[in-house]
């Protein structure tokens, strides 16, 4: 785009301060996430408030930890489901369990977890194959807010319906209902699936390597991230894990525009599992 | 972006119940090398697969695909947002993809493409609202002409499901209503 046609210039100047200062303020960095995804959140909260520019916002966001802690839940997408994407569940049962089956012990990082339905998905899975009691799940993300829910695994009842179609066409082996205890309007997850799941802070944009992963499972977050950033988190993939071991990403998500696709080789390339190369 | 001399840089087409149908009339009817991309949100079921771009493909001279997230737009090219997916266009010229909550009770949303298109496009752009059963794509409508774009409602009064040009229609105020056989011919000659 020639730049005197750029139009809201000022609104995209508006949003680099923004990002410089909450990184300067509060170490968050959303500098390299997508830019009409960024504006669109940034104008949600706007249209919100009682806030007239991108400027004010800054300001307020400076000042008010409070208006921050807000803005943040702004930036973070929580949309997940048990079982989200059924197909990609039933190949890791049926392609990805079976090789795991042969470590003695076996470590899986689920970065991006959110309000944590999908790393109960896995231990589900993982119980059924009789795996789970040699597994130790990592789930992490950089939403506090988002990370105390996925604790406390308490989901609201009305979802319960399509988690457990979303089992079923999974593959599971039981009944669904054998995984929760429903109490009013919620279901809570049993909480033998939670044992073997440390749920901790991460952020992919600031911190650093988990090691020695025999998988690792995000799954639309990196759309939200600019093609440099995601390079940059891919490599971090990449160093996490074990020659051989898996990465998992989310159904439009690929490596095909990735720098480091040389990396890894494609498991199953229409579900976009791909394992590191030895 | 591509630096080109024409005076459109791109068409958004949005459409709901009855859309297929309507879309099936109007893209058999663009030029082949038609020398702008085309980026089509169409209401469709979180769990369709790909028959929808496999069979319109067949229809049309354009190729039509589905949206990859950072592929960048080429001109003659129709791109399908992804199901359960928004679909957005970057300044540069390049797509992304978003899982956030449904506007409109959509997802994908023609808001957000419309949006999103307008803030990379401005006057270079036409938005295109199409039979539908909701008010999807008004405000999108809306802010293409308000960037200076180029707004056209398919006619209400003939359309399979009135409602979503209807409404496109009295909140967007937009150049032209027409019938939809006339938009693909008057594409050609625009463009």
């Amino acid at each position: 785009m020639q730049k005197e046609q750029k139009i809201n210039s000022t609104e995209n100047i508006e949003i680099q301060l923004l990002f410089e200062g909450i990184f300067l303020k509060y170490g968050y960095d959303f500098r390299d996430y997508g830019k009409a995804h960024a504006k669109r959140r940034i104008l949600h909260r706007l249209g919100l408030s009682d806030l007239k520019t991108i400027s004010d916002l800054q300001s307020k966001v400076l000042h008010d930890e409070s208006f921050f802690q807000l803005f943040l839940q702004d930036l973070s997408i929580n949309t997940t489901e048990m079982f989200r994407d059924p197909d990609f569940f039933k190949e890791i049962r049926e392609g990805v369990i079976p090789i795991l089956k042969t470590y003695p012990f076996f470590k899986a990082w689920h970065a991006g977890c959110s309000t944590g339905e999908e790393v109960y998905s896995l231990a589900i899975l993982l119980y059924e194959e009789e795996l789970l009691s040699r597994a130790q799940l990592y789930a992490t993300d950089f939403n506090h807010i988002a990370l105390a829910k996925a604790k406390d695994a308490i989901y609201p009842i009305g979802n319960l319906k399509e988690y457990t179609r979303n089992y079923i066409k999974a593959g599971g082996k039981s009944s669904f209902a054998n995984y929760y205890n429903a109490r009013y309007d919620s279901a809570i997850i049993d909480k033998s699936l939670k044992k073997n799941i440390v749920f901790s802070d991460h952020n992919l944009v600031t911190d650093s390597v988990f090691g020695e992963m025999h998988m690792v499972m995000c799954r639309n977050t990196l759309i939200y991230f600019s093609k440099e950033l995601q390079d940059r988190v891919i490599k971090l993939f990449y160093d996490s894990l074990i020659p051989g071991g898996f990465l998992c990403l989310g159904s439009k998500e690929s490596l095909t525009f990735s720098v480091h696709r040389e990396l890894f080789e494609p498991f199953n390339q229409k579900l976009k599992i791909f394992r590191k190369k030895y | 972006m591509k630096l080109n001399s024409l005076k459109y840089g791109a068409v958004v087409i949005g459409t709901s119940a009855g859309g297929l149908d309507a879309l099936s009339e109007v893209l058999p009817n663009l030029r082949k090398e038609f020398p702008i991309p085309i980026i089509v949100v169409l209401h469709i079921s979180p769990s369709s697969d790909s028959y929808l771009t496999e069979y319109l493909n067949n229809m049309c001279e354009l190729l039509v695909k589905e949206a990859t997230e950072k592929e960048v737009l080429e001109p003659g090219v129709v791109y399908f947002a992804p199901p359960d997916y928004h679909l957005l266009i970057e300044e540069d010229g390049s797509l992304s993809l978003s899982n956030c909550e449904k506007i409109n009770y959509s997802r994908p949303s023609i808001d957000v493409l419309f949006e999103t298109a307008s803030w990379s496009f401005g006057e270079k752009l036409i938005g295109i609202v199409m039979t539908g059963a909701n008010w999807d794509g008004s405000a999108g409508l809306k802010t293409i002409k308000e960037n200076g774009g180029f707004a056209i409602c398919e006619n209400p009064q003939t359309a399979a499901v009135p409602r979503m040009p209807e409404s496109a229609i009295d909140l967007a105020k937009p150049d032209l209503v027409l019938e939809l056989n006339e938009i693909g011919p008057y594409l050609n000659r625009l463009i």
